[in-house]
């Protein structure tokens, strides 16, 4: 490299001093100010490691002086939040269930919280819009396993339906085909019984008396003399124009035969007590509750 | 401009640093709006030349930026300083003291006659309040005045920017701190050249100066926020150092814009900031009144005792003494005798000191005066001058501000102060019921606008049979419930229509949600469907 650069004629300017096969390179120094930011970014970059995390350790990383984390950010946001829903949360556990379907403010409450909790722990069965699906009840109608009351709804999500709790509702159908007490005709027949009861078309040749007599005979403990069912046991109304589990000859045979006994988790120690109740109500307020 | 290429001059184009305000000057000159002159020369409007950029000799490497010239305005007196301190009294007055200014709305509402509850999302301007939905009243507003400054514009040239313009107001009320510390223009022109270490007492002055100016700029920034809070409380609680800590913040953002615009950059904002002298260029006319050197009164502009030389050499000599008190008094530093230019604001203060110096050497007042170039054309072809103020560009703007005026007036008379909005459930879109009728469920929004608490009924019409439940309302009459709604607020209701599924095989019907106000008979209604599942 010459020390002394030369000048480039047809520029003006001074070259680089280097020689490629005659070709030499005009002198473009980085502007001033390019440098001076360039050399306050690396200061700054210093000042950075020395703040905040920077360098990954064997098993951990530099935490830096201000031991700053995003993860306690969250943590501190998150409690924040809480100590937030905290109180107006108090006010709901205070409040009787009737008395915060009245209070446009705590039913306000109610709607926005219930719609999310039903969405992150109840929607996975009963869907989103609380509309359910075969096995698992729509919560927007007026027909209810367990009755509809606000205080029954409670009872039920606190503590499921066959769920293993003490408190739980318990009671199933029973299984009359495989457990030998129903012949398989006799089931069909049957079947078509429980079809006439809500006015559905029964089938061809099917003898209605004998129907009748089966439904004396075995089924009328549970879901009542006229088909009417029972809330203390879960015995749906047969009279109605709602199936939980399809009104067609097969899905009944099918009930018939094998039994019903749906499953819904208990909720208390999940959920907290005050949100528990905000859910009965946001049940409740979704149409169907008595 | 024009003259500076055509009239032999030796100023060149872009010759100095002077290069962009000039081009700036003479691309926001309508050819037909200049027909500017020099003491040299004066061309009618036929005869302006067109400048092609080849002929001009760039300056490439000259400053890219003109240094500031400092602008030190001389006091005077006159029908346009009188006129501006009563406007710049008015201004001001209004901007400090309304939000003071009280309001009787009943309890429990805001009693400032102008408030911006944001909290609330609220808007008061004494008996009208809005809600957010309705801030294209602004747009109105909006519109109703940008319409009003084009009419200014067509009758009175920059009426804006030299009379009520904000920053115009406050820089004229700095600098008449400012005269009223140091001195006139000359003293204070003397003081600025002095060199050398300044004494105690220039020291104190230009303390002095300061404190004033921060003092006016902080009680700027102080009126600001109290337009956005209850202002007797606001100010008690900045008294004690207890208010919200943005209420300070926006104090301090205030006082220093103020103090900035007002105390240094001046002038210059007009000249390089604000985009209004730009567009009022495209919008002038040629029968705008705008703040003219008459030079139908005679050139050239030469001293008393030379003229009357000139003159008896049987030469021309015009009115003009050339005494540059127009240049003085001007608060953007520039010579109105070079025609309409950007920088001149048409505040009329080289009126009062050109008609000041006319009454004292006893000629006709109005050298300089509201103005245009058709009437100095017609005089000079000594015929009469013919103002226009009536003149279908004007007529258009006053029927357009009447028009938008007029539709706002009646929107606002007219608007309702109770209102509902519907929003069917998605899902479900329709639940059937155990006995096989069909519910919809809807989110009714109730709004009321009033300042008291109503009872309202709510009926449907539509689907055949139907039946309304609102949930958690038990309501006397079941088929119609009542709902009372809080004063000033939006009532969110879950409401149930259900109607049996034989009487409506419809898929889909309309449903109409009417509330009825118990007491006031107002009503209200919003239209959905009632699908079947």
């Amino acid at each position: 490299m010459a020390e002394q650069n030369d000048i480039d004629h047809v520029s003006g300017k001074t070259t680089t001093g280097h020689d490629w096969d005659g070709i030499k390179e005009l002198n473009t120094p980085l502007p001033r100010w390019w440098v001076l930011t360039f050399y306050a970014s690396i200061i700054w970059a210093v000042g950075y490691w020395i703040l905040y995390p920077a360098w990954p350790l064997l098993s951990s990383y530099s935490t830096g002086m201000l031991h700053y984390s995003s993860r306690a950010d969250v943590a501190v946001e998150l409690a924040n939040l809480e100590k937030k829903r905290g109180e107006k949360m108090l006010a709901l556990g205070a409040a009787s269930l009737a008395d915060i379907e009245k209070d446009p403010a705590l039913l306000a409450l109610v709607r926005a919280r219930g719609k999310t909790v039903f969405g992150d722990n109840c929607a996975p069965c009963h869907g989103s819009g609380a509309v359910g699906a075969k096995g698992y009840p729509n919560l927007n109608d007026d027909d209810w396993l367990w009755g509809g009351s606000l205080d029954q709804i409670m009872q039920t999500i606190q503590y499921g339906i066959r769920s293993g709790h003490p408190k739980t509702h318990d009671s199933a159908m029973l299984a009359f085909g495989k457990e030998g007490i129903l012949k398989p005709e006799q089931i069909v027949t049957v079947a078509n019984y429980v079809r006439s009861l809500s006015g559905l078309p029964t089938a061809q040749g099917y003898d209605a008396a004998a129907g009748a007599k089966i439904f004396a005979q075995n089924c009328t403990s549970c879901h009542g003399d006229t088909g009417k069912g029972n809330q203390e046991l879960g015995a749906p109304n047969l009279t109605d124009k709602i199936w939980l589990y399809g009104s067609d000859e097969t899905s009944l045979v099918e009930t018939i035969t094998n039994g019903r006994a749906g499953v819904m988790p208990a909720w208390v120690g999940r959920l907290d007590s005050a949100t528990i109740k905000a859910m009965a109500v946001y049940v409740h307020s979704l149409g169907g509750g008595k | 401009m024009f003259t500076h290429s055509a009239g032999g001059s030796d100023r060149r184009w872009g010759a100095g640093p002077n290069c962009g305000r000039v081009l700036l000057s003479w691309i926001n000159r309508a050819p037909e709006f200049g027909s500017t002159f020099n003491q040299d020369a004066r061309w009618p409007l036929s005869m302006n030349k067109p400048v092609l950029p080849a002929d001009v000799d760039f300056d490439n490497y000259g400053p890219l930026y003109a240094a500031r010239k400092e602008v030190y305005p001389q006091s005077v007196s006159g029908t346009f300083r009188r006129i501006k301190w009563g406007l710049m009294a008015f201004c001001l007055g209004v901007y400090y003291l309304l939000p003071f200014v009280r309001w009787n709305r009943g309890l429990g509402a805001p009693s400032q006659a102008v408030l911006v509850d944001l909290p609330n999302s609220r808007f008061y301007f004494c008996f009208i309040e809005l809600w957010p939905q309705e801030v294209y009243y602004f747009t109105g507003l909006l519109i109703v005045a940008a319409i009003t400054l084009f009419l200014m514009n067509s009758v009175g040239g920059r009426i804006w920017c030299g009379y009520l313009c904000p920053q115009t107001v406050w820089t004229d009320l700095f600098y008449a701190v400012e005269r009223m510390i140091e001195g006139d223009r000359r003293e204070r022109m003397r003081k600025a050249a002095a060199g050398g270490t300044p004494k105690l007492r220039r020291v104190a002055e230009i303390t002095l100066k300061h404190s004033i100016w921060l003092l006016i700029a902080w009680w700027t920034g102080g009126a600001w926020v109290l337009y956005f809070n209850d202002a007797p409380t606001l100010v008690k609680q900045l008294a004690t150092f207890q208010a919200p800590m943005l209420a300070y913040i926006w104090i301090a953002i205030l006082t220093a814009t103020t103090y900035l615009l007002a105390g240094f950059m001046r002038e210059q904002v007009c000249v390089y900031m604000c985009p209004w002298p730009r567009i009022q260029a495209a919008l002038t006319d040629e029968w705008a009144l705008n703040v003219t050197y008459r030079y139908d009164r005679g050139e050239k502009r030469t001293s008393l005792k030379k003229a009357s030389e000139l003159r008896a050499l049987g030469q021309a000599a015009g009115d003009c003494i050339d005494c540059y008190q127009c240049v003085a008094v001007c608060p953007t530093g520039i010579d109105i005798r070079d025609g309409a230019q950007l920088e001149c604001i048409q505040c009329g203060l080289c009126i009062d000191a050109c008609d000041t110096v006319m009454k004292k050497i006893g000629r006709e007042t109005r050298l300089i005066g509201y103005d245009n170039d058709i009437n100095i054309q017609r005089r000079l072809a000594g015929k009469t001058p013919v103002y226009r103020v009536v003149r279908p560009r004007t007529i258009v703007y006053s029927a357009l501000i009447a028009g938008v005026g007029a539709i706002m007036l009646y929107a606002l008379l007219t608007r309702s102060l109770l209102d509902v909005n519907v929003l069917h459930d998605r899902n479900p879109v329709a639940v059937r019921l155990s006995d096989g009728s069909i519910r919809n469920a809807y989110t009714v929004h109730l709004l009321n606008k009033r300042a008291f608490d109503r009872v309202v009924a709510i009926d449907i019409d539509g689907p055949n049979k139907a039946t309304i439940h609102v949930v958690g309302v038990d309501s006397a009459s079941p088929d119609r419930p009542m709902i009372v709604l809080g004063r000033d607020q939006t009532t969110e209701l879950r409401v149930l229509v259900t109607a049996p599924s034989e009487d409506n095989p419809e898929k889909s019907t309309p449903v109409k949600f009417r509330v009825t106000d118990i007491g006031l008979g107002e009503v209200a209604s919003a239209t959905d469907n009632f699908v079947s599942p």
